[in-house]
Order: structure tokens, then C-alpha cells, then sequence
């Protein structure tokens, strides 16, 4: 074989190449990768400028509190703590008890524990210790679910009792006198939308899961309605939804029952919820094999047994993803509260704007709201899809 | 053990299910109908849409059909109605264009388009809709500058805070003799669709792209030949000018229907900026490589056979997409954009019709869903793919 001249290769690693790879790498790559550079130079600089000089961020400082858990009265705040260290506890327990599974929400959870410690240190707040208790709970939960034996069980049966635990230590009871009643008109900020965020999404699973099973019933009576049900709800806005649940919900009710309008934002949201997760189940339940049906009538199982022991572990199991999804929408869509005076974060923002020392701040608060919102998205989208990695659903 | 028993009989039992199905409906209806008529009686209230003939006495801020506060309630409804579908049709052809440019950035080779678009589905998704419009009308439209400082952008437009002012078009006097020629033009147009279809249908290979400039050239020759017999154009552009304290001509935008509809546009753009990018690379690499095969060139890879092919895909969650977008709409009461809700909010405030106004502001909402996905799911039934 005779040698064949060649030129060195064209340079394929580096910076150099990289760039000319990935940026110029033909006449009109040239061209919008000039656009984009000028489109952000453009939008960069005078927001920048506006951030470092001219806005007023002592507005978040000063309301810090406001937004987090709005008007909750100042001495009962040690319950909200309590929740967050539970919290804490419960997540490394999960972490050490489910490992990989649920190593995602522990890492983030870990991580924005030792973020707060550190900017409340940079600001000389005094909740750092606070934060860093959560954390160390954290830790020495996950080394207990690590050395416990059936700790699957015991993990369990603490996100159970969880939500209700959260539930009774913010609203209190009468029947408790360490724990006064806080009536829910006083439950705002942050708090109120993660509290509405969680009773909508498990308040309306069971709710979607029956509304799913309807539509996919052989009794044309009971399909029908719940695809009436499903439709109607889908086919109309949240806002319209949350509106008839506050002020046409309680001619629906006796005379003498009157929920809080908390309690109805609740229901309308839950009402809302449910259809949208019905759809998922759907998804989930058509994605089940007939042969799995069959083989549970050969054993002699019967509808019901077949339902709830073959069928719907498998097709919750396959819409994971898709319930986490509506986790994170149904987060953001709690915002719509606002219109129907609840006090969440974008109520309260709205009512921070207008203290008379922070007029015209309205871009550096919802601004923060802004990052609150997506700084939460976006580490429960990382915990999540960590999980999904994990159990390798939605994939087969 | 009688098998035979009628109890027994999956027939029987299916047929009882639904009977105790819809006496439990029946049952919690009669409940819930007493509790209404109880407390609509004790709040002396009666149900009925008398109502909606008298005059409504408040003023709407903006109307696209002639109202005024003595008009009657009903005609404000309208307003509203009109208002939403005026919003949402914007909307829906603007976030189009929006949301397709993002998805093809998103698939970009080139790294900073790419990551510019991906930064701004990111951001756009993860953050509550009704604070996006919050920040557009109280962190930046409103807080543009006056109208002496006007920003002016090429066109001209002009953005200040008592809205936005475009360049617009206005008939002549000669417009009426116009019609005839761009009847003409349109009908000429679909005559040669007819006739491209039918001589592609008889024509083994796709006929060249040059004569779809026939599409182009015929109407242009026919209003051509109307320019040349009518003195004057059929419409003109009236430009905004500045006169004393305001603008004068030209298209105003309100504040709140500029931020409305800017920031639908932004959040349904990143929706569908995912679904073009979800539909574009669920076609499969096989079809492309196929057609590289066949000789084809980037462009006809991606107009004939990447594009079908991915329409195919997204033409269902795109509607659902547009169907959110008009949901959406509802939001404007954040900002104060007197849509349907809003309008339909202050109505009950003023008369206390609760459950008229529901059922309105329902089957309103309704039929908007129910119109558009009509019209998605005829169109989505002539790009499905026809297998034998």
C-alpha cells in the first residue's frame, strides 16, 4: 500500500472549533448568531443597568416574610418550621429508605437548605440556624432509613400522615391549647400556594381516578356523565371555576353551612384538577395490555379486583410523569386565587406594591415572584424526573 | 347454586348499576335544587333573564362593537363575548407564528439560538401566566414613556403608556369600486388552486414550485389592471401623528389589550414552541435519510417530507394549545381588560344574578372550546394520513 498524502485534519476539538462548529458554521449560522448576539445585547444591557442602579430590591428585603407566609401570625411561625423540619426529616428518610429514587428531592432539598443558610448568613437574617437544622435533620434521617429495617413501611405511613400533620399544625384546633386555631383568612404567601397546590393535587386523584374508570365503563349511563363531567370542565377556564365555587357554591350548600372562602377555593380546585387528571389516568388505563385483563379474569378475579389490583397500579405507575406535570401546572395555576381575593403570592406581591414607601417597584416584586415560582418548577421538575429515571416509568 | 339466577345475570346487574346511578344523580339534584330555591328565597332572589334587558349603567373601557352605559345588559355581555374573541383570534394567529419560530430555534445547530430559545420556553413555562401579564401591564407597559417621549419603532409605531399607536389603512372613496377587482383577485385565486390540484393529480411527478407563482402573478395582474382605470388606491395608510397631548390616526392598542394580548402571545409561544419541536423530531430519522436517498435537497426533505409528516403530529395538542390560549383570555381581569369574565364579574355585581350569569359565562366559554376544536378536528381530518 502506498502512502496517500493528506492534510492534517480540519481542528475538531478545542474552543476554536467549538465555536466555529457550533456559531459559524455556515453563512447564515453567521448571520443569526450576530442577530442573537445584538437581540441580547439589546435586552441585557439595559436591564442590567436598571438592576445594579436604578431598581429598588430593599423591597424584597423588607417583605421577605410577607411573601413567604404572608399574614400567619408572627408568634405561631414555629408551626410552619415545624412542617419544614417534618418535611426535612421525611425526605431524607425516603432518601435512605427508597436510595436512588428518591435521591433527586433529597439533593435538591439538601442544596436549597444550605442556600438559604447561605444568603440568610450574607444578609445577616437569623434564620440560618433554622436552615441548617433542616438540613442536619435531613441527614440524620437519611443514615436512620439507611440502617432501619422495613423502613418502606414506616416511610410510607409518614407521607400519609404527613399532609394531615401539615394540615392540623397550620389551621390549629380549639381542642389544643398549644395550637390556637389560625383562621384560613390569615393563611397567605407562599404557604397558602404550596397548601392549595397539595390539597388540589391529592384531593382531586381519587375524584379523577373514579371520573377515568367512568369514561372507560361499559354502562353507557355512567360514561356519559363522566364525560359530560370531563368535558364541561376542560372546556371552561380555572378562573370561571374558582368564581363558581366562591360565590355560586354556597347557594348549593344548607342554609347554615358556609365554607371559608379558602375552603371553597379548595373545592373549585379540586373540581378542576380532577378532570384534567382523568385524562391522564385515561391514558394510563388504555395504555394496560388486554392480555393483562384476560389473565386476571382466568385467576377469577373479579371487576373490582381486577380494577384495583391488576389495572390501576399498573396505570398509575405508567402516568407518573404525566401526574407530576399536572403537580407543577396546577402550581402555577393556584396564582388565579388572586382574583378571587385569597392572599398567595401574587395577591400578596400585589398588596406589598401598594405600601407607600415601595410604590412603583411592581418589576422588582414580581420579579421575585417570578423566581420563586420558577425556582420551585424547576427543582421539583429535576426531583421528578431523577425519580422517573430511577423507576423507568413512562419509558416502556 | 342457580346459576341462572336473574341476580346472577350481568345484563340485569349492568342495567341496576345505572339505575342506582341516576337515582343517586336524581336524589343529589333534588338536594342540591331545595338548597338553592332555599337560599335564593331567603336572599329574596328569583332566577330569570329579565335581568338582562335592562340598562346596564357602567361603562366598558373598551368595545369593538358601539356600546354606551344605557345600553342594556345584555348588549354589555356581547361586549364581553366580543372582546374575549377578539383577544383570543389575535392571539391564536400571532402565537402561532411566535411559537413555530421558537421550536425551530429550539432545533437549532446553532448553539446560541438554540439556548436563547430553550431560555425562553424555560422561563416562560415555568412561571404562572397571570403574574406574566401582571409584569407586562404594571412593570412595563404602563410604565413606558409619556406621550411626548413616545418610543418610536419602524413602521412607524409608537409605544407610550396610553398604549400603542400603528400605522393603519383607511378606505377611500374608490374603495366600493375596488371590490369588484379583488373579488376578481380571490376568485382567481382559487380557480388555479382547482386547476394546479387537478393537473398535479394527473402529473406522475410534483409539478414545479414556479408555477406556484401563478397564485401570485394573476391577482397582481388583476389589481394591476384596477390601478390603472381608478384614480386612486382603495386604501390609504393614515399614520399616527402627534397632535397637542395625544396621537391622532394611526390604530390604538389600549394598555391592557397590548399587555393581554403580548403576554398570551409570549405564554402560549413556548407551549408551542414545544409542541413543533415534540413534532418535528417524533418524525422518524429513517424518512429523512430516505429521502436523501431519493436525491431530494435539504429544503424539499424538510417542506415534503419532514413538515407533512410532523403537521400530522401536532395538529392535536396545537389545539389544545389554542383552546388554553382562549381559557386564558379569562386572566384579563388581572389587568383590567374588559372580557367576558370581567364584564360578566360586574354584571352579578350589579344584579345578583348569580347562577344566570354562570350558566352565561359557561356556555360562553363552552362554545368558544367547542367551536374551535371543531374547526381543528376538520382540518385535522384532511391532513391525516389516508391509508389504504
Amino acid at each position: 500500500m502506498t502512502a496517500i498524502e493528506m492534510k492534517p485534519p480540519v481542528l475538531t476539538v478545542g474552543p476554536l472549533a467549538w465555536v466555529r462548529k457550533n456559531l459559524f458554521s455556515t453563512w447564515y449560522n453567521v448571520a443569526l448568531t450576530l442577530l442573537a448576539i445584538g437581540l441580547l445585547y439589546a435586552l441585557l444591557k439595559p436591564a442590567w443597568l436598571w438592576a445594579t442602579t436604578e431598581a429598588r430590591w430593599g423591597v424584597i428585603e423588607a417583605n421577605l416574610s410577607l411573601f413567604m407566609i404572608g399574614l400567619y401570625p408572627r408568634e405561631q411561625v414555629w408551626r410552619i418550621w415545624l412542617t419544614v423540619f417534618m418535611l426535612a426529616g421525611l425526605i431524607g428518610f425516603s432518601w435512605g429508605v427508597w436510595k436512588i429514587a428518591a435521591r433527586g428531592f433529597a439533593l435538591i432539598a439538601l442544596g436549597a437548605g444550605a442556600a438559604f443558610v447561605l444568603i440568610s448568613l450574607y444578609f445577616q437574617w437569623d434564620v440560618w440556624t433554622q436552615w441548617l437544622v433542616a438540613d442536619f435533620i435531613l441527614l440524620v434521617f437519611y443514615f436512620i432509613g439507611l440502617r432501619l429495617r422495613r423502613g418502606v413501611l414506616f416511610a410510607t405511613l409518614g407521607w400519609l400522615l404527613y399532609f394531615p400533620i401539615v394540615f392540623l399544625l397550620v389551621s390549629g384546633s380549639k381542642y389544643i391549647a398549644s395550637l390556637p386555631p389560625v383562621p384560613s383568612n390569615l393563611w397567605s404567601g407562599l404557604l397558602l400556594t404550596l397548601l392549595l397546590t397539595i390539597v388540589g393535587n391529592f384531593g382531586a386523584l381519587p375524584l379523577g381516578i373514579l371520573l377515568a374508570l367512568g369514561r372507560r365503563s361499559k354502562l353507557p349511563i355512567i360514561r356519559y356523565f363522566s364525560i359530560g363531567f370531563i368535558e364541561l370542565i376542560r372546556g371552561v377556564p380555572l378562573v370561571t371555576i374558582l368564581y363558581m365555587a366562591s360565590v355560586l357554591l354556597p347557594y348549593f350548600l344548607p342554609i347554615d353551612v358556609r365554607p371559608d372562602n379558602v375552603a371553597r377555593a379548595m373545592i373549585g380546585l379540586i373540581i378542576f384538577e380532577a378532570a384534567y387528571q382523568a385524562e391522564n389516568v385515561r391514558g394510563g388505563l388504555q395504555a394496560i395490555d388486554r392480555g393483562q385483563y384476560e389473565a386476571a379474569q382466568a385467576l377469577g378475579l373479579s371487576g373490582a379486583q381486577t380494577t384495583i389490583l391488576i389495572i390501576l397500579p399498573q396505570a398509575l405507575r405508567a402516568v407518573i410523569p404525566a401526574l407530576f406535570n399536572s403537580f407543577i401546572s396546577l402550581f402555577k395555576d393556584t396564582s388565579l386565587v388572586a382574583i378571587i381575593a385569597l392572599f398567595d403570592v401574587v395577591r400578596i406581591s400585589r398588596s406589598i406594591l401598594a405600601q407607600t414607601e415601595w410604590l412603583g417597584t411592581h418589576r422588582e416584586v414580581f420579579l421575585f415572584a417570578f423566581i420563586i415560582y420558577w425556582a420551585f418548577n424547576l427543582a421539583f421538575t429535576y426531583g421528578s424526573r431523577r425519580m422517573e429515571e430511577a423507576l423507568g416509568v413512562g419509558k416502556r | 347454586m342457580n346459576i341462572k339466577a336473574f341476580w346472577r345475570d350481568i345484563r340485569f346487574l349492568n342495567i341496576l348499576a345505572q339505575a342506582v346511578f341516576i337515582v343517586a344523580l336524581v336524589l343529589a339534584a333534588l338536594y342540591l335544587y331545595r338548597n338553592v330555591s332555599a337560599n335564593l328565597a331567603r336572599q329574596g332572589l328569583t332566577v330569570g333573564y329579565g335581568f338582562m334587558k335592562n340598562p346596564a349603567s357602567f361603562d366598558i373601557g373598551e368595545s369593538f362593537i358601539s356600546y354606551d352605559p344605557s345600553n342594556t345588559y345584555g348588549r354589555a355581555l356581547l361586549v364581553g363575548v366580543v372582546n374575549t374573541l377578539v383577544v383570543s383570534a389575535l392571539g391564536i394567529v400571532l402565537t402561532t407564528i411566535v411559537g413555530v419560530a421558537a421550536g425551530v430555534a429550539r432545533l437549532s445547530s446553532n448553539w446560541l439560538i438554540n439556548k436563547f430559545a430553550a431560555a425562553y420556553v424555560g422561563v416562560i413555562r415555568n412561571t404562572p401566566l397571570l403574574l406574566q401579564l401582571m409584569f407586562w401591564y404594571f412593570g412595563v407597559v404602563i410604565q413606558l414613556p409619556r406621550v411626548k417621549e413616545a418610543i418610536e419603532l419602524p413602521g412607524p409605531i409608537y409605544l407610550t403608556q396610553r398604549g400603542i399607536y400603528i400605522i393603519w389603512a383607511e378606505a377611500t372613496s374608490t374603495f366600493p369600486a375596488w371590490r369588484v377587482y379583488i373579488i376578481l383577485a380571490i376568485i382567481s385565486i382559487f380557480v388555479i388552486w382547482f386547476a394546479l390540484r387537478s393537473a398535479q393529480n394527473r402529473a406522475s411527478v410534483p409539478l414545479s414550485l414556479w408555477w406556484s407563482l401563478a397564485y401570485l402573478l394573476i391577482p397582481v395582474l388583476i389589481i394591476w389592471f384596477g390601478a390603472l382605470i381608478q384614480p386612486e388606491p382603495p386604501l390609504k395608510p393614515i399614520v399616527p401623528e402627534l397632535a397637542g397631548l395625544n396621537f391622532r390616526g394611526g390604530l390604538r392598542l389600549t394598555p391592557e389589550f397590548a399587555a393581554l394580548l403580548f403576554g398570551l402571545v409570549v405564554y402560549t409561544g413556548a407551549f408551542i414552541a414545544e409542541v413543533v419541536r415534540a413534532g418535528i423530531q417524533a418524525v422518524s430519522r429513517g424518512q429523512v435519510e430516505a429521502a436523501r436517498s431519493l436525491g431530494l435537497t435539504n429544503s424539499q426533505t424538510l417542506r415534503l417530507i419532514v413538515f407533512p409528516q410532523a403537521l400530522r403530529i401536532m395538529i392535536p395538542p396545537m389545539t389544545s394549545q389554542y383552546l388554553n390560549l382562549a381559557k386564558n383570555s379569562s386572566l384579563a381581569i388581572g389587568i383590567g381588560y374588559p372580557d367576558l369574565f370581567s364584564v360578566a364579574g360586574t354584571t352579578f355585581n350589579q344584579t345578583g344574578a348569580v347562577i344566570e350569569i354562570v350558566v352565561i359565562m359557561m356556555l360562553s366559554y363552552l362554545s368558544i372550546s367547542l367551536f374551535t376544536s371543531l374547526l381543528m378536528n376538520v382540518y385535522n381530518r384532511r391532513i391525516q394520513l389516508v391509508e389504504r
